[in-house]
């Protein structure tokens, strides 16, 4: 496991000092008290927490504890849920990312998502590619593009470069890399990956954990997952949430090792309220 | 079947008795009775199944042997490149195209009224109406569902008809593009309800996935949710076109019953169905080639009619 750098920003208050301009060093997601709601029920309550740019993040926490909230409140996919509300405040390179005149689209351009369900949209493994560079206007060479995400992700060669093939007769494995490659080729800033190896066996796992460090430190990945094993070996920093509150955060080996709270370690041993 | 005296009476004696090792759980309630019960509702349903079965078997061999009893009199060739239908002149003719023209007119005109006015009430309610105003339009189409045939057929001849002669002075009393307008409000709900259905059916990852990839909604709605829900769409536009094809009242009552050839849409016109429908209710006797006509007449309409939802059914499952 790779050491962490960052030293464990405590949960709360949240804060990084505000500088001028993004720094290197500056977070690149930082989260300040953010909450939502779905009509009266509280989903995600106060999170404040930094992301640092070209990390791997980890969420985990028990079914229902907030973990796709939190993920999808990162690029505004909540607001598509009807009574969403969600409050707070996100900066993205130091921009709030929840202001009215934000085009959500644009945010979502910048922080990519992929979810637990591999939804491949009809038609060829190309058109899936193609996708999101066309809806932005892309206006280079798709083919390039697709042959280097498709490379990045593993499937270039295992397609035997077809890319017509209709995207549905992919395996489960590949369906996710395509996914992958899909969200790639729009060149986010930030993956945002929602149990992304839920429905996955053990070697299609194994191969997208692989291409997620192929793409550090260019990307800064989020991944909210059940398998604790796979948040220890590939992220450098954990998030633990229950009932919606951010419980502890900060370096993967000390959250696993050593936590600094009681329900973390319960958590971690098996032992849930 | 075992009857097993030790048991308790069971309070509903209908009830059969355990049958095999398992004894039930509780008395009359049993697993083996269960299965009886189950039996015989299997086997209702089998003739419920071979009901309808016959209903079909027995609906076209009338049909073929009244009909190729017409044809061993009138040639195929004649029936189908004559163009009069003048069954009960001195000299009869029966070139069935006029009826057939007639058909894909009106048809192919309440298509044009009915695609687009009920793909997109049905994308209005799914993505864009608040869930309020769309349970109103559902209402709205179901009631348009409701409404009888005869009652459409009434309103085309004393109100659109009208209402057209305001536009076109020659317009004639019986025409068929007031058929065609009416039968396409008709066909309406049916384009309108099934599109609505196939674009519920698409799943919300794919739209999710669309809109994370930084899509407009009107973008992933077009690129993504329709060619999803082509397969539902189209089983819908082939069911309302045969539903079209099918329609009788409305016709008879707006568009009349002149046999004719015509591309005119303003003058009066006889589909196969209102010939069926006309035919019916004169007076040809039994065995005369006029009666033998409107079979004949029948087999074409059924054709084409099962030609359409074969269409719809061939679309639907050649995707994917």
């Amino acid at each position: 496991m790779s050491a962490p750098v960052t030293p464990p920003p405590p949960a709360a208050p949240p804060a990084t000092p505000p500088r001028d301009g993004p720094h290197p060093r500056a977070p690149l997601l930082s989260l300040g008290d953010l909450s939502v709601r779905f009509g009266d029920r509280p989903a995600l309550s106060g999170v404040s927490l930094d992301i640092p740019r070209g990390r791997v993040v980890a969420v985990i926490g028990p079914s229902g504890c907030g973990k796709t909230t939190l993920l999808r409140a990162l690029n505004r996919m909540n607001e598509l849920i009807p009574g969403a509300r969600t409050s707070g405040s996100l900066l993205f390179d130091g921009q709030e990312l929840y202001r009215r005149e934000t085009d959500p689209a644009e945010v979502r351009r910048r922080i990519g998502m992929v979810f637990q369900e591999a939804a491949l949209f009809p038609g060829s493994v190309f058109d899936n590619v193609a996708f999101g560079p066309r809806a932005s206007g892309f206006g280079g060479d798709l083919h390039a593009l697709a042959e280097e995400v498709l490379t990045a992700v593993g499937l270039w060669a295992e397609l035997g470069e077809d890319l017509d093939v209709p995207a549905v007769s992919l395996a489960a494995g590949q369906r996710q890399q395509l996914c992958i490659a899909r969200a790639l080729a729009v060149r986010p800033q930030v993956l945002l990956l929602d149990e992304p190896t839920t429905a996955l066996d053990p070697t299609a796992t194994a191969r997208i954990e692989s291409l997620m460090h192929a793409q550090l430190p260019h990307l800064t990945i989020v991944i909210a997952t059940n398998d604790l094993r796979l948040a220890a070996r590939a992220s450098s920093l954990t998030a633990y949430l229950d009932r919606g509150e951010l419980v502890e955060y900060g370096p993967t080996e000390t959250l696993f090792t050593n936590p600094a709270h009681p329900r973390t370690e319960s958590y971690l041993t098996g032992r849930i309220p | 079947m075992m009857a097993d005296g030790s048991r308790p009476k069971s309070p509903e004696p209908a009830r059969a008795p355990p049958d095999g090792p398992l004894a039930p759980a509780f008395p009359g309630g049993g697993t083996a009775s269960l299965a009886l019960s189950e039996r015989v509702a299997a086997r209702f349903f089998q003739l419920c199944a071979v009901l309808a079965a016959l209903a079909a078997i027995a609906v076209a061999a009338t049909l073929g042997s009244e009909a190729v009893l017409f044809f061993t009199e009138v040639s195929p060739v004649r029936f189908f490149s004559e163009l009069a239908w003048t069954p009960l002149a001195e000299e009869p003719r029966f070139g069935v195209l006029p009826l057939i023209a007639a058909t894909a007119q009106i048809t192919a005109g309440a298509a044009v009224v009915a695609f687009p006015l009920g793909l997109l009430t049905a994308i209005y309610a799914e993505y864009y109406a608040d869930p309020r105003v769309a349970g109103l339009l559902t209402v709205a189409v179901t009631v348009l569902a409701a409404v009888p045939t005869v009652v459409y057929g009434y309103v085309a001849l004393n109100f659109v008809t009208p209402a057209l002669r305001n536009i076109w002075p020659s317009i004639e009393a019986y025409n068929g593009i007031s058929a065609c307008l009416v039968v396409g409000v008709m066909i309406l709900p049916t384009v309108a309800l099934l599109s609505r259905g196939a674009l519920k059916a698409v799943s919300p990852s794919l739209t999710d996935a669309g809109l994370a990839l930084g899509a407009s909604s009107a973008r992933v709605l077009v690129r993504v949710v329709l060619p999803a829900a082509s397969r539902g769409i189209a089983a819908a536009l082939a069911l309302a076109l045969a539903r079209a094809a099918g329609e009788t009242m409305i016709v008879t009552l707006a568009a009349g019953n002149q046999a004719r050839l015509t591309w005119s849409p303003l003058e009066g016109i006889r589909t196969l169905t209102a010939y069926i429908a006309q035919a019916s209710m004169g007076d040809a006797a039994s065995g005369t080639l006029e009666y033998r006509a409107f079979f004949a007449v029948a087999a074409v309409l059924f054709a084409i009619t099962y030609a359409v939802n074969a269409l719809g059914r061939w679309l639907a499952g050649g995707r994917r």
